[in-house]
């Protein structure tokens, strides 16, 4: 994070300090967001525990030839945040910019796909709790994957758009040249946040959308 | 010596405020309530007493007082850990076999259904009585609750007998007693659940065998057409004034069920109601296969599961099996039973289990009731 | 020698060198978060403690009293939220471990500042959320918020939930600022094995902040989604599993309790060696120890269901688990009496408040083997015995420290000294007043006194008179604190750099100390509490 006068702030000592200091506390945070999602994974595994045939039949409700674009666009977005990381290190901004955009065109893309299901869900009714309404599966195991589903990907959903933020915001620091080869701590930060958000979509794709 | 222990018995229980010991898991625990109390407590003082005494030894004589490094060895600390470590391992597990033989019913045990529900307790027996807010069994002979709720989580406490179970709704958990002296106990509610979890009272009224002999032939007599069970002779002969909250229930909650409206044994109203709910559409009571398993011989039997785990199909089995029928489903069978969760009431649910367990080929007619929901590890 | 030893405050401290409201407002300085975090965690106890009062005195009939039993079941929920998640949890990390944590590492501050002045607001916003719940009907649910009855209870549980998820972001703030001031700012010469175990215990704390919060977090989301759209996550009508609630909660809520006594247990370091003028007995002892409880405690918090159905086998693991939580417990009061041997012992106040968290910690913590063997458990669970157990520990223990913190460092906050005499009274009073509230309450429990309940048997009335004569006499204890240091901070005499003449790094700046902890960079060169040699520590 920067200040309006220098970027460096003084009580770190050194420079080399902030930097880690910063890494250091995104690493921390990004911990602690794993474990915002631990609920959400035990409560899958209970449940696939309590009903195994219905979570398989109620995967097969859900796209999956989309969701592999899906991971697939996730996937290389991360690639080109990594570039981003890459380009800054070596002080060239409007390439950083750039590829930051590319990346976030993907994670738009993601999020529009990801809406065109839940539409395709609200049109047949694969909703979770009250709002559930499939015929084809039983309410009991059948309503609780899709309150999973919805909770897994709608979490997820949440976190890709405060990394899409976070991605504009980096954005418009490269092109209004905040950021140098010596001072890009905000781009590392920011690149290992939509790593994670892209690694537990990693999780989630095969939990949610491969059971057998 | 047992007088002696026996007085030694009494006079901790009273200096601990403890309730009378009418179970007999009760003595056990308090005897190792009292060693851990004891001796937690002497020690506790020990350590402050010696606090205490350096507090005074070495207070400071002057301002400028320069005192030693001292800093702890290896053998001290060892000994800070093991010394303590070892006791509360013997502790815990001389308190865990009594856990274990506290959720273990025996296997004579005779069974009660119990109904938790916002703000009173139900018990059924399965040969017919049922009564809201007094639980009458024997003195002497083991009994088991199978508990459930109809609502929101309780608790059945029984301070007397030590014992104490969550009644989960859609689901069955159990406890088990043996009363040893004729009385009546307190039944309290003892998870949190709503406005008057305070008033969730009832009484366990234990019989002398004859006495409970004789009411439940007097219950048998057709007097169950009546709403509840009649009480028993020692209760007409003293009337005690009862758990003063179980026979304040509130008139207009209605209590929901119309169970002790009907008359003849639990197993009875269980064929009836597999008839009304259509059980009998795809179980058969003959021994032959149909789109669900057969219910003869059903009750205990080892089945091998989709999964490739087995099951015995005890009362949580089959409890499960009809609330989520998705979970567990037999070998050769088709995930095509509804959840009949909502449809049945638990004692209806109850009734059906009574009426299973009758269904016996003459072969199986000598194995008895046994058997835990939650099996210990390492069996009985 | 040192001249500046003894002499007066620095000229320019970190409270007079801005003045204006907005100074405030928009601090970065951890020391004055720290003060408003002190500030607003006090003014929680207060509210928690009125509630208390309300509780206490209903219970003095065994039938109605003052308040109707939904009045009565929402104040007990509000005394438990307001305590746990406005009070104990924030109090000694959030307002004493921000102020002194830079300090004793020779930082100027914390790694973060603006994110911990966002922790402040966060914990505003948190809590305005829940007063606002309290306000607009008040959750009957209990803090534990058990499903199914707090999907269904008629009462405002969700602005309350919401409350305590947003209170959360705070905890994991302050937790994420400490390990990473701790890892990055050690002033040059401060190695690991010199670090104060104050911090050590506040690092702990932070590691149990980060990894636990957010389980929490979610899983009172879900009852709050549950409530608002339905998702039916833990409703047995749609296949869900009431007791999976208990499991999720109870990982967080369990560690909890060590987010709030592992602080505690570092004050009383800190003070034992202070007073005692003694190095710690066992310093790798207590540091691993609290990593021990820290690590345990993740792993214990089966022993809160060993009614709930959960399997035998199960509870025995947890039970065991929970029994070495006791060991830990006990390495540490071992080390602190041990510490006093051989001391050059000065009783004052805060030495007085860690005698009262000895005892209390360890009547409690002996119930708590009691509690962790499984067959006595089944008497006990949810009845007063674990009411009165887990106030020893969580009220008895925490705010002896708390307070032992308030005395000890009161005088390096505000650079005032507080009236002797009345801070004994006061001490004495809340020490005794505590004993009477909670000893009754252990025999409640064994006489089969279910928590939460409003109307009880007659034969259990002369125990619950006493405990609420117990409480009058706390609140009676607090109000005299209260009085003598607000009195102090006015017109109480102004204190040396370091009135106690302890070793703790934290005394190497001024006190007040400046605005950025220390005038000229300190040189931590002996070890933390030295007391071989006669000289005190230079203020830098």
């Amino acid at each position: 994070m920067s200040t309006e006068t220098s970027p460096w702030e003084e009580h770190f000592g050194s420079r080399e300090n902030q930097s880690r200091a910063a890494q250091l506390g995104m690493w921390i945070f990004l911990g602690s967001e794993v474990l915002l999602f631990t609920n959400l994974f035990v409560g899958y595994a209970v449940y696939r525990y309590y009903y195994p045939e219905v979570f398989a039949k109620a995967s097969k409700h859900l796209a999956a030839d989309w969701a592999t674009v899906q991971t697939l666009l996730l996937v290389t977005s991360s690639l080109f945040v990594a570039l981003a990381v890459h380009y800054i290190r070596h002080g060239r901004q409007f390439l950083t910019a750039l590829v930051l955009l590319v990346a976030m065109g993907m994670g738009v893309g993601f999020l529009g796909i990801k809406g065109w299901e839940y539409w395709k869900h609200w049109t047949e009714g694969a909703l979770p709790g009250e709002f559930y309404r499939l015929e084809d599966l039983p309410v009991q195991g059948g309503s609780l994957f899709f309150t999973l589903y919805f909770l897994l990907t709608g979490l997820h959903a949440i976190h890709m758009l405060v990394a899409l933020g976070l991605l504009g915001w980096l954005v418009f620091g490269a092109v209004a040249g905040k950021y140098t080869a010596e001072y890009h701590i905000p781009v590392e930060v920011g690149g290992l946040y939509w790593h994670l958000v892209d690694v537990f979509w990693l999780f989630i794709y095969p939990l949610l959308y491969l059971v057998e | 010596m047992t007088q002696d222990s026996g007085a030694v018995n009494e006079l901790f229980r009273r200096i601990l405020f403890l309730p009378e010991q009418a179970s007999t898991i009760s003595t056990d625990v308090d005897f190792l309530h009292y060693v851990i109390i004891t001796t937690t407590m002497g020690v506790a003082t020990l350590i402050f007493g010696t606090a205490a005494y350096f507090l005074i030894r070495f207070r400071r004589r002057s301002e400028t007082d320069v005192t030693p490094k001292v800093v702890g060895t290896l053998g001290w600390e060892v000994l800070f850990v093991g010394l303590p470590l070892t006791t509360f391992l013997v502790w815990f597990f001389i308190g865990y076999h009594d856990f274990i033989r506290m959720q273990t019913p025996p296997p004579d045990a005779m069974d009660v259904y119990v109904v938790g529900k916002q703000w009173m307790w139900k018990f059924t027996h399965p040969e017919g009585p049922n009564s809201i807010g007094v639980l009458r069994v024997p003195v002497g002979r083991p009994v088991r609750l199978l508990l459930t709720s109809q609502d929101v989580i309780h608790s059945f406490y029984v301070p007397a007998f030590r014992i104490k179970q969550d009644v989960l709704p859609g689901a069955y958990t159990q406890t088990w007693f043996q009363v040893t002296k004729p009385g009546s106990y307190r039944v309290m509610c003892a998870e949190y659940c709503g406005l008057k979890h305070s008033e969730m009272w009832a009484e366990v009224v234990a019989l002398s065998e004859e006495d409970y002999e004789s009411w439940m032939k007097e219950q048998r007599r057709g007097l169950v057409s009546r709403r509840d069970a009649t009480p028993s002779a020692p209760e007409r002969e003293a009337p005690h004034l009862p758990a003063f909250w179980a026979v304040r229930y509130d008139a207009q909650e209605p209590h929901g069920q119309l169970m002790y409206a009907e008359r003849g044994t639990l197993a009875e109203r269980g064929e009836r109601v597999a008839a009304e709910k259509g059980c009998l559409k795809c179980h058969t009571v003959d021994g032959t296969a149909h789109i669900g398993p057969t219910w003869v011989d059903l009750y205990l039997r080892r089945e091998r599961l989709t999964n490739g785990e087995t099951v015995v199909a005890d009362e949580a089995y089959l409890n499960e099996s009809m609330m989520k029928p998705q979970v567990r489903i037999v070998e050769g069978f088709e995930p095509v039973m509804p959840s009949y969760l909502g449809q049945l009431e638990a004692a209806e649910v109850a009734a059906l289990v009574e009426y299973i367990k009758t269904l016996r080929s003459a072969r199986l007619e000598t194995i008895r009731s046994e058997g835990p929901v939650y099996e210990p590890v390492g069996g009985k | 020698m040192n001249p500046s030893a003894g002499s007066s405050q620095p000229a320019i401290t970190y409270l007079n060198h801005e003045t204006t409201v907005k100074s405030w407002l928009l601090t970065r300085d951890h020391k004055r978060i720290g003060v408003m975090f002190l500030v607003l965690v006090i003014l929680a106890l207060l509210l928690g403690g009125v509630f208390a009062m309300v509780l206490r005195i209903e219970l003095l009939t065994p039938g109605p009293t003052i308040i109707s039993p939904m009045t009565y079941n929402r104040m007990f929920t509000l005394h438990g939220v307001t305590m746990v998640w406005l009070f104990m949890i924030p109090a000694i990390p959030s307002a004493f471990g921000n102020f002194v944590l830079p300090i004793m590492l020779g930082a100027k501050d914390v790694a973060f500042p603006r994110l911990n002045l966002a922790s402040v607001y966060i914990y505003v916003v948190g809590s305005a959320l829940t007063l606002f719940g309290m306000l607009w009907s008040g959750a009957d649910t209990g803090w534990t918020f058990y499903t199914p009855y707090s999907t269904t209870s008629p009462t405002a549980v969700t602005p309350i939930l919401l409350g305590v998820f947003v209170i959360g972001f705070s905890t994991i703030i302050t937790g994420l600022n400490f390990i990473t001031t701790v890892h990055t700012l050690r002033a040059p010469g401060m190695h690991w094995s010199r670090i104060p175990l104050f911090v050590w215990a506040l690092y702990g704390t932070s590691v149990i902040q980060v990894v636990a919060t957010p389980v929490l977090g979610m899983v009172l989301a879900l009852v709050a989604l549950e409530r608002v759209l339905g998702v039916g996550i833990f409703d047995p009508s749609r296949g869900g599993d009431p007791v999976l609630f208990q499991h999720m909660f109870w990982f967080y809520s369990h560690p909890a309790v060590y987010i709030m006594v592992l602080p505690a247990m570092g004050v009383i370091t800190e003070v034992v060696c202070a007073f005692s003028r003694k190095n710690i007995f066992g310093y790798r002892m207590i540091a691993a120890s609290t990593f021990g409880i820290a690590f345990v405690g993740f792993f214990s918090w089966g022993h809160h269901m060993f009614v709930s159905g959960q399997s035998t086998f199960g509870s025995g693991i947890f039970g065991v688990l929970s029994m070495l939580v006791a060991i830990f417990t006990a390495i540490k009061i071992f080390n602190w009496v041990a510490t006093m041997y051989g001391g050059s012992i000065d009783l004052r106040v805060p030495l007085l408040y860690v005698l009262g968290f000895i005892f209390l910690l360890m009547f409690g913590g002996m119930t708590g083997v009691a509690v962790a063997t499984t067959s006595l458990d089944v008497h006990w669970h949810d009845t007063y015995f674990i009411v009165a157990h887990f106030h020893y520990i969580m009220v008895g223990a925490v705010l002896m420290a708390f307070l032992a913190a308030l005395h000890y460092w009161w005088p390096k906050m505000f650079g005032r000294v507080y009236p002797e005499r009345w801070s004994f009274l006061g001490a004495i009073t809340i020490i005794f007043g505590f004993i009477v509230t909670f000893l009754p309450q252990f025999l409640l429990g064994n006489l089969g006194m279910p928590r939460r309940y409003y109307q009880y048997p007659q034969e259990m009335q002369w125990l619950h008179v006493l405990s609420t004569a117990g409480a009058s006499l706390l609140a009676f204890g607090f109000g005299l604190i209260a009085v003598y240091l607000l009195w102090s901070l006015r017109y109480g005499p102004v204190s040396a750099p370091n009135p106690w003449g302890s070793r703790g790094y934290e005394w190497f700046s001024g006190s007040p100390p400046a605005p950025h902890n220390f005038t000229e960079a300190p040189r931590f060169e002996r070890e933390v509490h030295d007391y071989t040699v006669p000289e005190a520590p230079r203020v830098y």
